[in-house]
Order: C-alpha cells, then sequence, then structure tokens
C-alpha cells in the first residue's frame, strides 16, 4: 500500500545533505575541544562519547553491595529482575565469578570495550570487593578499560589505588555544593565510624566529594560529573553545580532526571516527589551546556548492565550460564583487537567524509534553511550503528534529535514504557502504541526502517510524522533531510508547530 | 549481650563490613549476628557499627529487644511529620 511520508518533494537527501552535525554541537562534536590524549581515551566508551555509544558496548558488575550514604532516591532493597535503573541487580557477585563474567561477556560481545563497576551500593565502600575485581582483571583482561562510579565519600582514600589500578576513568554522582540542599537529598552517611545526619551529613559529603575531584584531576584521571535532576530541590542549583565541577576540571556532566515511582519504595517515590519532564531536563542541559560538555545519551543502567547501551542481554550471562562457557580469552583478545579496529575504521571514515563534506554542507544549509526558521524535535529508531534501522514497533526506546538551522543535535533518549497497561486507574487498556506515542511527546516526527499501517495512523493523529524513507541511513543525515523536506513543504511556515496544533484541535 | 537482625534486613553487607567483632554472617534469608561475637562494639566504638551504617528502618534490634532505628530515624521525618512532609515535596 502507498503510505503517505514526508517530504514527498523533489529535495530529497543527497551527498550535500550530510552532516552539518560534525560542526554543529552534536555527537562526536561534543568531545572535539578535548585534548587529543582525552579523546584518545574516551573515543570507544559508550559512557562518554555519544558516537561511540552506537558501536561499542560496556557491561558492569555487582561486586558491591555495601553503601555509606543514603540518598532519597535510592532503595537498598535491590534484587529485581525487571527493573531497570541504577542500584538494581538480580544476582551479587564476588570477585572471582565476576572477573570470570567479564571474559564471558567480552569473548561474546567483542565490541565491549568498557567494565565499570557501579554499585549496587557504592564500589568506595567496598574497596576489597571493588578493588580486588580490577586487579585480577588488569592482569587476566588487559584490553578492557575499568571505571567506577561512586558517591565519593570515600573517594579521596582511594584516589591512590584507583590510579594503581590504571582506572582511567571515574564517574562522581554530585547532586549540589550546598550543604541546605544537600539536607534535602541525602538524611544520613555513615563517616569515621558514626551515622551523621541532615546538613552536617551533606557538608562533609560535598567536600569529600570536591576534594576527591581535584585529586583525580591532579593525577590526570579522567571524571565525568552525574547529577539527579530532581525538581524543586536542586534544578537551578545544578547550573551552579556544573560550573564549579567544569571549573575543577571534570570534563563532562551528565544531568539525569530523577525516577521516582512509588512502587521503588524510595523515599521520594513513596512521598509523591514527581520526577522532571524532558523539557525541563532538556532545558538544563542546554542551560548547563554553555559552561561544560553535557552528555545527553545516559540510560541510567542498571548495575549490571550487559550490552550497548539502552540494551541489557545480562540474562545470557547469569552464574550458571557463564559456569558452562570454556572461555578462551587469549583467542578471544585477537578476535576482539581485529573487530575493534574494524570499528575504528569505520568511525574515521565517517569522521574523514563529514570533514569532506563540511564546507558544502554548510553552504547548502545556508543555502536551504532559511534562519528564520524554529527548530524541530524528531525521533529515530535505532538498533545501534547510527543507523535508522529499526522497526518502529520493536523499539523500545527512541533517540531525539533537535533539527534547527544551526544543524542537527542530539538532545536524548525516550524509552517507551507501559506503566499503566491495563491498570484500574486508567479506566481503558492502553496499548504499546500510546505508550510509544506518550514516548514521544514533543517530537514532530518519527524516522524508523519501517512501520506498520495502525501506528501510521495513531502517529499522525497526534500530530507525529511517521517516515520511514531513510532506512539505513545515518542517523544526523537523514534528520536533516527530514527538516529540508518539512520546509520545502511549507510545514514551518506557521508559527506553531503540529504537536501543538494537534494539541490545540 | 548482642543486637540482632531481623527478616526486614536486605542483604546489603555493609554491616558485616564494619563489625570489629566479625560477628555476621550471610544467613539464608537475611544476615545473622553471632550472639557468642558480638560485643555490642564495646571497647572499639562509641557507637553500635551495624546499626550506624544499616539502611533499614528497624533490621537490626539491641539487646532489649527495641529497634535500634526506630521509624523515622533514618528519614529524618519522623511519623507525626509524614503527612506535612509529603505535602511540601508533593507540591516541588
Amino acid at each position: 500500500m502507498e503510505l503517505n511520508v514526508l517530504g514527498q518533494s523533489e529535495a530529497g537527501p543527497t551527498a550535500g545533505g550530510g552532516c552539518s552535525a560534525g560542526s554543529c554541537g552534536s555527537s562526536d562534536d561534543q568531545l572535539a575541544h578535548l585534548p587529543e590524549h582525552i579523546r584518545e581515551k574516551v573515543h570507544n566508551h559508550p559512557c562518554y562519547s555519544e558516537e561511540a555509544h552506537h558501536y561499542f558496548a560496556r557491561m558492569h558488575v555487582a561486586v558491591a553491595p555495601a553503601c555509606n550514604i543514603q540518598c532519597h532516591y535510592c532503595n537498598r532493597k535491590y534484587d529485581c529482575a525487571n527493573e531497570s535503573r541504577p542500584g538494581v541487580v538480580s544476582e551479587l557477585l564476588e570477585p572471582v565469578q565476576a572477573v570470570k563474567k567479564v571474559k564471558a561477556v567480552a569473548a561474546t560481545i567483542p565490541q565491549m570495550t568498557v567494565l565499570g563497576i557501579a554499585g549496587p551500593g557504592d564500589p568506595l565502600a567496598n574497596p576489597q570487593r571493588t578493588f580486588e575485581t580490577f586487579r585480577m582483571l588488569s592482569e587476566q583482561a588487559p584490553d578492557i578499560k575499568l571505571c567506577v562510579s561512586t558517591n565519593g565519600l570515600a573517594l579521596p582514600d582511594c584516589v591512590d589505588e584507583l590510579a594503581k589500578h590504571n582506572i582511567d576513568h571515574v564517574t562522581i554522582t554530585i547532586n549540589c555544593v550546598d550543604p541546605d540542599i544537600g539536607a534535602e537529598i541525602y538524611p544520613w552517611i555513615y563517616w569515621n565510624n558514626k551515622r551523621i545526619r541532615g546538613r552536617k551529613a551533606a557538608k562533609i559529603l560535598i567536600e569529600r566529594q570536591q576534594k576527591g575531584l581535584e585529586m583525580l584531576v591532579e593525577r590526570g584521571i579522567l571524571v565525568k560529573v552525574n547529577s539527579v535532576l530532581i525538581p524543586g530541590v536542586n534544578d537551578e542549583h545544578l547550573k551552579e553545580v556544573s560550573r564549579i565541577v567544569k571549573a575543577k576540571g571534570a570534563f563532562l556532566h551528565n544531568v539525569m532526571p530523577l525516577i521516582a515511582e512509588a512502587e521503588h519504595g524510595t523515599f521520594y517515590g513513596v512521598m509523591g516527589q514527581r520526577s522532571p519532564e524532558p523539557e525541563e531536563l532538556q532545558d538544563l542541559q542546554d542551560a548547563c551546556a554553555g559552561d561544560m560538555n553535557m552528555m545527553r545519551h545516559c540510560r541510567q543502567c542498571r548495575a549490571d548492565a550487559v550490552g550497548l547501551l539502552g540494551e541489557d542481554r545480562g540474562d545470557e550471562f547469569t552464574l550458571d550460564k557463564i559456569e558452562s562457557m570454556d572461555v578462551d580469552y587469549e583467542a578471544a583478545m585477537v578476535k576482539r583487537a581485529a573487530i575493534h579496529a574494524a570499528i575504528k575504521e569505520e568511525l574515521d571514515e565517517r569522521a574523514a567524509k563529514k570533514a569532506r563534506l563540511a564546507t558544502p554542507s554548510a553552504a547548502q544549509l545556508t543555502g536551504t534553511v532559511d534562519k528564520g526558521h524554529r527548530p524541530v524535535l524528531m525521533a529515530v529508531a535505532t538498533s545501534g550503528g547510527g543507523l535508522v534501522n529499526q522497526h518502529f514497533g520493536h523499539a523500545r526506546e527512541f533517540l531525539v534529535y533537535e533539527a534547527s538551522p544551526a544543524g542537527v543535535r542530539f538532545i536524548g533518549h525516550r524509552k517507551v514504557e507501559q506503566y499503566c497497561v491495563g491498570n484500574d486507574s486508567c479506566g481503558d487498556k492502553e496499548s504499546a502504541l500510546s505508550g510509544s506515542i506518550r514516548a514521544l511527546k514533543g517530537c514532530e516526527a518519527v524516522l524508523c526502517s519501517k512501520i506498520g499501517f495502525e501506528p501510521w495512523g495513531e502517529l499522525e493523529a497526534a500530530g507525529i510524522q511517521p517516515n520511514g524513507e531513510h532506512a539505513m541511513e545515518p542517523i544526523e543525515e537523514a534528520v536533516l533531510a527530514v527538516y529540508q523536506e518539512m520546509i520545502a513543504n511549507g510545514r514551518l511556515d506557521a508559527s506553531v508547530g503540529a504537536a501543538e496544533q494537534c494539541l490545540m484541535a | 549481650m548482642a543486637l540482632q537482625i531481623v527478616e526486614s534486613c536486605v542483604n546489603c553487607w555493609a554491616c558485616v563490613d564494619v563489625c570489629p567483632s566479625e560477628a555476621i554472617s550471610p544467613g539464608t534469608a537475611y544476615f545473622r549476628i553471632s550472639a557468642h561475637k558480638c560485643t555490642e562494639c564495646d571497647g572499639d566504638y562509641a557507637e553500635q557499627q551495624c546499626a550506624s551504617i544499616c539502611p533499614i528502618e528497624g533490621a537490626i534490634l539491641l539487646a532489649d529487644g527495641s529497634p535500634a532505628n526506630p521509624a523515622g530515624s533514618l528519614t529524618g521525618i519522623p511519623p507525626e511529620r509524614l503527612a506535612e512532609a509529603m505535602r511540601t515535596i508533593q507540591a516541588r
């Protein structure tokens, strides 16, 4: 059947329609200002490089159950297989089991470049288990990058040990630099063999985080700062956090939305603290971006996640399954090196192509895109590789890009959540489709490899134009092409967007 | 005398690492404190270490059977202020 698609004009994508993104502040360019030695460290790290996350995978091993602080967004009862969020794991591992699992995953998923320890508690509150795991891995699997994520309380005491194990990436979660705000987020810390509460606790934690950050930077260890955006608590304050951590030498700031569902049993969830809307997150990320690199592709993964960001293949590597896997790691390393080289070659080719096209593309862009056109958000279904290559109905998440006269930039991802499927309060059974449509709020088009007839109609009715014309094309080129088609079709001439028109109708 | 862990324990291991007497071990369903090893930290620390790091209200009982961390002591919100705190938080 013939489906009406966006941009049936002649102005289809051309080679010259290629990415202005290389020079417009998105993806790889996000890291472009960094010195060469830092870019070398992050080019294949999916959590640090937006471009890398389309190609390289990561895993976490859950060897660190204990924690030395309480955050109001965390519930320490972490054993749940059906949730995907930080602090949740299914199976706690001993260091020896963790090493076995890492080698099994690295041999099976050669794109896996990074092993992180992120919990389910605080890795540095479990120094023996954490460092024993790192020690064994640096000996037995030297081709894997090691990184760690911490609340920072024990960090100053661990910096030398981290440097010794050749860990060149550390993430610190810093939600505030003001103890009064901290007292609303952290009810207590365990410090010098005492439980300390309230503002006094927050003050100590903040001082330790800042000191740890400074010590890492002095030693040349890369620091990413994570912050949880908590509406009404630290939203405005995070701009100051961003300025300060950047001034101290953090190279990337990752502002994540609070996850607070009552059924997770967290203090915030139970008390009814709301999570931020996607627009609030984006506005804050944009406000902070003037000050430093903002990371927008974080998936807030579980403390035992395995695979590309946004996917979790943990089920394939449970303890009983890895027990029966016979891994020849020497052979695996040869295969891994070949695959990493092939990916690097592909990335280099893409970079070279962008550089070649940069000038004509910019010229073409200014030729076809009137500076007066408003920006448009578009969602993309992708299963990796930086391509529009996923069926709409298979997408469990969408990547959101903004197209504007300045070019194309990556904004973030939206999970497809069916959080009220058939429950009593919503009266009607909600389909997977309406979950997807809600996830796409604010987007005016969705790019995918294929899409069925039914969702096509419902998306159109919701003011979101489906587009299957750019299957297998690089995402940014496709988004730019669709934007140009929208302009050519006069869709951006009106003063209000399609989504708004739909709401008004 | 000894402290005791009850079934609301979430098996987070935090107490095991900080016990000066190595009195705590994993049990079948939750962690256990060996009554003959536990010294209530007497002579080692001013505060009982397991009770000072445990994140779960009510999961550790003192020697007299009362909770080391009663309701509201770890959230910082005593039960009588809960409704008020909830209103404040929901207004954000």
